[in-house]
């Protein structure tokens, strides 16, 4: 069970035609020097349906102004969908109001917002900051950043040989001088789902704020933010089959009215003279210069397309291919899989032995199979479990049980290669 | 099986056998190199004698077969070799594995064409060049090497890192 009180495994499946689906990506009947794209790195960026490239045609053809500003038709009907791409996504996520969901350009630049808009006004010297080995980068770099210009501490907390994050040990950490909590919701490394409900109502109990990054939950999770009672929630549009250069920051309107804002600039303001700056409201207080108002569009659409088809389904289905994969990959000598978490997403992180993940990588390409290697942007985890870096497939729901048949006769070609 | 352009026996052999491997116990030359993008690690040292040519050389260190047989390739290539050759080789390895080799003027690479095909794939481009930013920066006595710009032997040779 997750957070949210839903589990993937309860869905039906039944009802879609997933083939069907599958048929909505163009980018998926390409071939790579002759061979069908086996797409299996999903986590890093999920892949576009032609709906949403039509809604993107669409508003480049036949509705782009700056918004916010002109009177004419062009900036009233720009601004308009700006403004329903923004409700779209109060509704995705359950928040209370439209003006808590900021546009930002992703994942990293709304932790960066939170970090100086949040952090540089209430985290003094001496004050602590807890995160998880499970973190990203993005969301490990800005508190240091934060805590070595104000002389703030960062305490981390651990995890298990299974790479689930050991609660006790986070509950420990507690104590007057902590002020902040950034916690991971599904690790990026792993696919470990992280018991967020449970540790946000013990970091409460200290007043202390929860920022959760969602990049890999939002599209395989139902994210509710007022049951979830976090403070901030972040996620990007290019994990959810929407455009790069587009994320969301949620936050607590009480929050997001104390904060300072981040960038200076045209459409943060209410009025301007050289002698005193009036802020605007939010969420326009934290939205400077002209947003990605395309790509917030296709945010926008890119959430229609996902509720239309179910995120409980989505997920259901995508844990039929973890599962078949897991035993599939289970079967191989020498192939080991990292992250065993009871709750997982549909990420699988595997070594092969002798073999480094840079290699297989190359030699999965060249059977048209798209997985990440490397540390995936989480050193900490690696460091955990004593390697270099792992092999990743992550899988969407346009993916198939026959394609990951091709991973494992590419992770057998792979061993050939090396025997 | 299908055929592999990159991953040739003889690149498969010095992978699995790599030749120079350890370290040299008297060393007048050593430096670590570094590619950020995987962590990689790989550590050189070499002695070079009165007529400043290669007498002994090793390398060391967890890396990708690229770079292993890379490496191994290399350290055989130089060995016995004067700083100058040794220095010529750095340049035309470079500018084999990033396209750029003039295939009509007489270059001195032999075996190590086999990395050729390496140039259609930029992200490993940087595996098998950094055992030879690595000697590059050994023979001009810096500790520390790494895959990115600012060690690059192409740029300026700098002496601070």
């Amino acid at each position: 069970m997750n957070a949210t009180g839903f589990s993937p495994k309860s869905a039906t499946t039944d009802d879609i035609d997933w083939e069907k689906i599958r048929t909505d990506f163009p980018i998926l009947k390409l071939k790579i020097d002759g061979k069908p794209l086996v797409y299996f790195d999903n986590a890093a960026s999920s892949q576009m349906p032609q709906q949403i490239i039509d809604r993107l045609v669409r508003y480049q053809t036949a509705e782009h102004a700056n918004i916010n500003r002109a009177v004419h038709y062009l900036s009233e009907i720009a601004t308009m969908e700006f403004h329903r791409a923004r409700c779209k996504l109060q509704q995705f996520v359950n928040a209370e109001e439209d003006r808590e969901i900021i546009f930002t350009s992703g994942t990293t630049d709304a932790i960066n917002l939170v970090m100086h808009g949040y952090g540089r006004k209430f985290i003094k010297a001496g004050d602590e900051i807890i995160l998880t080995t499970l973190e990203h980068h993005s969301n490990i770099v800005p508190w240091q950043m934060l805590a070595s210009e104000k002389g703030a501490k960062i305490r981390v907390v651990p995890i298990n040989d299974k790479g689930e994050l050991e609660i006790d040990e986070y509950e420990k950490l507690f104590n007057e001088r902590t002020k902040f909590v950034g916690l991971i919701h599904v690790s990026n490394a792993l696919g470990t789902i992280n018991p967020i409900k449970r540790m946000i109502d013990f970091a409460h109990q200290y007043s202390v704020p929860v920022l959760i990054d969602g990049a890999q939950a939002a599209p395989h999770l139902t994210i509710d933010v007022q049951a979830l009672d976090c403070d901030f929630y972040v996620f990007s549009a290019h994990k959810l089959c929407g455009p790069t250069g587009v994320g969301m920051l949620y936050g607590k309107a009480t929050l997001l009215e104390a904060m300072q804002p981040f960038k200076g600039g045209g459409d943060m303001i209410a009025s301007v003279t050289f002698e005193k700056t009036i802020y605007n409201t939010i969420p326009h207080k934290f939205e400077a210069g002209t947003p990605p108002i395309a790509a917030a569009i296709g945010f926008g659409a890119a959430i229609d397309y996902l509720t239309a088809i179910g995120i409980e389904r989505i997920a259901a289905y995508e844990n039929t291919l973890l599962d078949y994969a897991t035993a599939c990959l289970n079967e191989i000598p020498g192939v080991k899989i990292i992250g065993t978490a009871a709750e997982k997403t549909a990420v699988i992180s595997f070594t092969i032995d002798g073999i480094h993940p840079h290699d297989i990588g190359t030699i999965l390409n060249q059977d048209g199979i798209a997985v990440r290697t490397g540390h995936h942007c989480a050193q900490p985890v690696m460091q955990r479990f004593n390697i270099p870096a792992t092999s990743r497939a992550s899988f969407a729901f346009y993916n198939k049980k026959s394609e990951v048949d091709t991973l494992v006769a590419g992770i057998k070609t792979v061993q050939k290669v090396f025997l | 099986m299908h055929t592999n352009s990159l991953y040739q026996e003889v690149i498969l052999d010095h992978n699995r056998k790599p030749r120079n491997y350890g370290k040299l116990e008297h060393a007048s030359h050593r430096a670590t190199g570094h590619n950020p993008l995987c962590g990689d690690r790989l550590n050189i040292s070499l002695q070079l004698n009165e007529r400043d040519q290669i007498d002994a050389i090793a390398f060391e260190g967890e890396s990708c077969a690229i770079c292993k047989a890379s490496a191994s390739m290399m350290t055989a290539a130089v060995k016995g070799k004067s700083r100058l050759d040794a220095e010529t080789l750095i340049h035309e390895f470079r500018e084999l594995v990033t396209g750029k080799l003039d295939a009509d003027n007489p270059h001195h690479l032999g075996r190590l064409t086999v990395f050729s095909g390496i140039r259609d794939l930029p992200t490993r481009v940087k595996c098998a060049i950094l055992p030879w930013h690595t000697l590059h920066a050994a023979l001009n006595s810096l500790e520390n090497a790494s895959t990115e710009a600012d060690h690059d032997p192409a740029s300026t040779v700098s002496s601070n890192t």
